[in-house]
């Protein structure tokens, strides 16, 4: 076991200690003790980078089911740093902030602060594993720690909502990934990350290449909440502040993105997978902001914008995969769709971290998180809306902020899009600019609201719970060194060039040739004759009309009927699925024993009948017979009477009768069969039986005791006349087939020879095969013990009822 | 309502004997002839079921002051004990092993492990019966 492993087991290992810190040295926020790990890890991360920067690789492998192939191999190239970095990083200032944010009297600190370092554990699992069952465990750990995490205020009603849909929608995906694993592994025999991308050429045109694909962009998508799986993030927003801020922004919805980020090496060569990466992702793209602006809840409006700056990076990295095709051409033409994805990533999860800690400072604050309540917060708050507006320019893709080149890098991507000769994006690939620019329009607008409608207008101080005031420094330090990083990054783009073109590195691996990393180079001007210039100035311009005129065309949202929304859908559709369920267990559970048998034995009739036919196994052969004697005839006769008038008689006494009758011809059938101990045992046996059913007829209840005869169902009928007619045949069937001679010779032979005794029957049971006899015994007690047991329970019962 | 069961009574006491008697040669024969321990435990389950039939249950309690439960016990130890009896001979479970004696009276007989099997057979069968029959017969 490596550093590197400790590393990222580090957080699981804190979470034993916590319950006990929280105990122990309960006057101190319990945070405060989380806080030294993930900014440590950050800095050992950090450590890497120089080994990582020239597209080296670090792998530590530590045996976990070696049999199967299942190591927990920890490899650290590019994107598994970057991550790592994001992870911890992200993870050390949301610990900074949540101390601050959650009360140390009021909330359960060590529950809280439990399933945030499984959660960060689980994360750095999932993006330093190079073996894909471990990645898939981690994963699992993710989604249920995310669980824990949004229904963290289990009281409320929409907490626990938002954590069962979310569990359910990403447990969906992360299994059909495991499906995708198993493919892969079936494809290639190994479960090795590095190895795959390896053989990435050879299992192009396997059968199982597109299934495998689609289980993992479903996996994919799912967990970073694309079309149409994006409706759990919303409602995971009952999660507090600082849990969106960690899971929601900027970690676990990406690990989709790094998924298939991951992956594009091993999939991208299929027109498929670029086709539904990028156009998922630009549907997305489109209706998260699109969505966004409708909503009057802060968070809500940053969750449809997460959803949206997610679907914008996916199309990226769609568009981006078909480099692949083109090898090393141009200098990188398609690759910069690959550029932009990475940069937005790191972009995206600095402004989206920051916009929702000032957002959980305004709730904080004021006790409100919908618009319509707040405004003219700007005065008040003065440092919480520099950060505000910095996020959320960022966000709209405005200079001289990182989102802006972003942007701008985005809108190159698409553009070139059109030009790929490859999979008909020739006549369709036209859609991807205009797409992406309605959806900048939208982004721009919504960005505009979040902060305008929050931070200047009118102050309503009736409206709020809180006489709203600065937020305490420690609130603030996490997103001011979060906006910094906007800046910084804005103004000087080149200080992450070399962490980028690591990533690409580890992205499109094919495209580099030993020895050669790729070059970015990112600049804020592209020259006047440039096209995304004039499609941001576009964005802008189109983006404050909307702003100036939106409650005149508001109304289009209304419009919208809520009958169709995914939301609706997801929620009749659990709910049909439980009552269907139930209807379709209540349509033949029904609780009639009679029904149950009747399922029995017609199944029974269907599987033997089947088998009959479908095997050609009827056969009739006369040969083996013996001859019939007349007192055979005479007393099949008697029983075959006897046990048709059971049937028809109309008092039980009488058919209990009949079926005396028919034991006493049975033990006579044994006695010209030339059986004695049977016919005996018969004898005595069938008089018991006898005589017990007479008591228990004797005390049947008055109520009811009409004597009538039993009703006519031709269903039972047919059923009783199929099993009877299917044991006939296999029995004719089984004595026309007989294949060997009986092995009775032995019996004959050895009954006296080897077990000193003449009666043959008797010597089998006690000797031959006392075995079984041992158990018979056995049985015959437990009935005894049975039924003694019983009968003096219930006499007991009786006693304390009475 | 007390009922003269003079008859019946004097009867049972006659035949008892004689089924109890053919009873246990149904047993003993078993090895033999057709028999064994399971008919004949249900046959002197019956003498004793004539006993009850004839008198109360009281009665037949103090005459034969058996738990019948215990006697299930006891067969299944028997039959049980027998069979693994063999493994401490080095033999297989439930082998069993007979010799022939010349007896005084009897002449030449065999003595059969397997007889002690059947005991416990036999044990079980009256067990069992007496203990169904004995049960329901108590409760109300």
């Amino acid at each position: 076991m490596s550093l590197l492993h400790f590393a990222i087991i580090s957080p699981l290992i804190l979470a034993i200690f916590i319950p006990m810190l929280h105990k122990y040295f309960h006057k101190i926020h319990t945070g405060w003790f989380l806080l030294p790990l993930p900014a440590l890890l950050f800095f050992y991360f950090m450590s890497y980078f120089p080994e990582t920067a020239h597209g080296e690789s670090i792998t530590e492998t530590l045996p976990w089911i070696p049999s199967l192939g299942i190591d927990f191999a920890a490899r650290i190239d590019g994107l598994g740093l970057l991550f790592a970095l994001l992870i911890t990083g992200i993870g050390a200032l949301v610990v900074l902030y949540s101390i601050f944010y959650l009360s140390k009297e009021k909330e359960k600190l060590n529950q809280f602060y439990v399933y945030l370092l499984l959660f960060m554990g689980a994360m750095l699992g999932v993006v330093l594993s190079d073996n894909l069952i471990v990645l898939y465990s981690f994963w699992e750990l993710t989604s249920f720690s995310s669980f824990l995490l949004i229904g963290y205020w289990n009281h409320r009603e929409r907490s626990r909502y938002g954590a069962q849909k979310s569990m359910l929608i990403t447990v969906f995906g992360g299994l059909s990934m495991l499906g995708g694993i198993l493919l892969l592994y079936l494809m290639t025999g190994t479960f090795s990350i590095s190895e795959i991308i390896g053989m990435a050429g050879e299992i192009t045109g396997h059968q199982f290449f597109i299934p495998a694909l689609i289980c993992f962009l479903l996996g994919a998508f799912t967990k970073s909440a694309q079309f149409p799986f994006h409706i759990w993030l919303p409602d995971a927003m009952e999660a507090p502040t600082p849990v969106s801020a960690y899971l929601h922004s900027a970690t676990m919805v990406k690990a989709g993105i790094y998924l298939v980020a991951r992956l594009t090496p091993v999939f991208a060569v299929s027109g498929l997978w670029v086709w539904l990466v990028a156009g998922i992702g630009i549907l997305t793209l489109f209706w998260g902001s699109f969505s966004a602006v409708k909503h009057n809840d802060l968070k809500g409006i940053l969750a449809y914008s997460t959803i949206s700056q997610l679907g914008m990076i996916m199309s990226m990295l769609g568009v981006g995969g078909i480099a692949l095709h083109y090898g090393n051409v141009e200098d990188g033409f398609y690759t910069v769709a690959i550029t932009a994805a990475v940069f937005h990533l790191i972009n995206h999860a600095t402004f989206k971290g920051s916009l929702f800690m000032v957002v959980g400072i305004v709730d904080h604050e004021t006790g409100t998180r919908d618009i319509r309540k707040l405004g003219g917060l700007m005065t008040l708050m003065p440092i919480t809306f520099t950060l505000a507006a910095i996020g959320a320019f960022s966000m709209a893709g405005l200079p001289p902020f990182n989102g802006f080149l972003s942007k701008e890098m985005f809108f190159t991507g698409m553009l070139r899009a059109r030009e790929i000769g490859l999979f008909n994006f020739e006549t369709l690939g036209f859609l991807f600019p205009i797409v992406a620019w309605v959806a900048s329009v939208f982004t721009f607008l919504y960005s505009m609201i979040l902060v305008f409608k929050t931070f200047t207008g009118k102050y309503q101080p009736e409206k709020l719970e809180k006489k709203p005031h600065e937020a305490p420094v420690g609130m603030l330090i996490p997103p001011v060194i979060l906006v910094s990083l906007v800046v910084i990054i804005g103004l000087f783009p080149n200080i992450i060039e070399t962490l980028i073109e690591s990533v690409m590195g580890a992205i499109l691996p094919s495209l580099l040739a030993e020895g050669h990393e790729f070059h970015v180079h990112i600049s804020h001007w592209h020259g006047f004759d440039s096209p995304e210039l004039w499609m941001t100035a576009g964005v802008i311009i189109a983006g404050i009309l909307l702003y100036r005129n939106l409650p005149r065309w508001s109304g289009i949202y209304n419009r919208m009927p809520e009958r169709f929304s995914l939301n609706r859908f997801y929620d009749t559709g659990l709910e049909k699925t439980q009552l269907g369920a139930m209807r379709f267990t209540g349509l033949y559970m029904n609780g009639f024993i009679r029904t149950y048998l009747v399922y029995i034995f017609t199944f029974m009739i269907f599987i033997l009948g089947t088998t009959m036919v479908y095997k050609n196994a009827f056969k009739l052969d006369t040969s083996n017979v013996a001859n019939i004697h007349y007192f055979e005839v005479v007393l099949a006769a008697i029983i075959a009477i006897s046990s048709i008038t059971i049937l028809f008689s109309k008092s039980r006494l009488t058919s209990i009768i009949l079926l005396g009758a028919v034991g006493y011809t049975v033990s006579l059938f044994f006695v010209i069969f030339r059986a004695p101990d049977l016919a005996l045992t018969q004898l005595v046996i069938e008089t018991v039986s006898v005589a017990l059913f007479l008591l228990c007829f004797y005390h049947l209840p008055k109520l009811g005791k009409n004597e009538e005869r039993m009703g006519f169902k031709l269903g039972n009928l047919l059923v009783s006349i199929g099993v009877g007619a299917i044991v006939t045949l296999i029995a004719l069937s089984a004595h026309s087939n007989k294949e060997f001679d009986s092995i009775s010779e032995y019996y004959v032979e050895n009954t006296y020879k080897k077990a000193g005794g003449e009666n043959m029957v008797n010597v089998i049971l006690v000797d031959f095969r006392g075995f079984d006899t041992l158990f018979e015994i056995a049985v015959l007690g437990i009935a005894a013990l049975g039924i003694f047991a019983m009968i003096k329970l219930r006499m007991t019962r009786g006693k304390e009822q009475g | 309502m007390k009922t003269n069961d003079l008859i019946l009574q004097t009867v049972s006491k006659v035949i008892l004997f004689l089924i109890v008697l053919f009873s246990l040669y149904m047993f003993f024969a078993g090895h033999y002839h057709p028999g064994g321990g399971f008919v004949g435990g249900l046959m002197t389950s019956g003498a004793i079921v004539l006993m009850l039939l004839a008198y109360d249950i009281k009665t037949v309690t103090t005459i034969l002051p058996v738990d019948y439960k215990k006697m299930i016990a006891v067969g299944l130890l028997f039959a049980a004990g027998t069979a693994a009896g063999g493994l401490l001979f080095g033999v297989p479970f439930l082998t069993h092993a007979f010799t022939y004696v010349d007896l005084p009276l009897l002449g030449k007989t065999s003595l059969h492990t397997a007889v002690l099997f059947d005991t416990g057979v036999y044990l079980v069968v009256i067990g069992v019966t007496m203990t169904i029959i004995q049960t329901i017969g108590e409760s109300e």
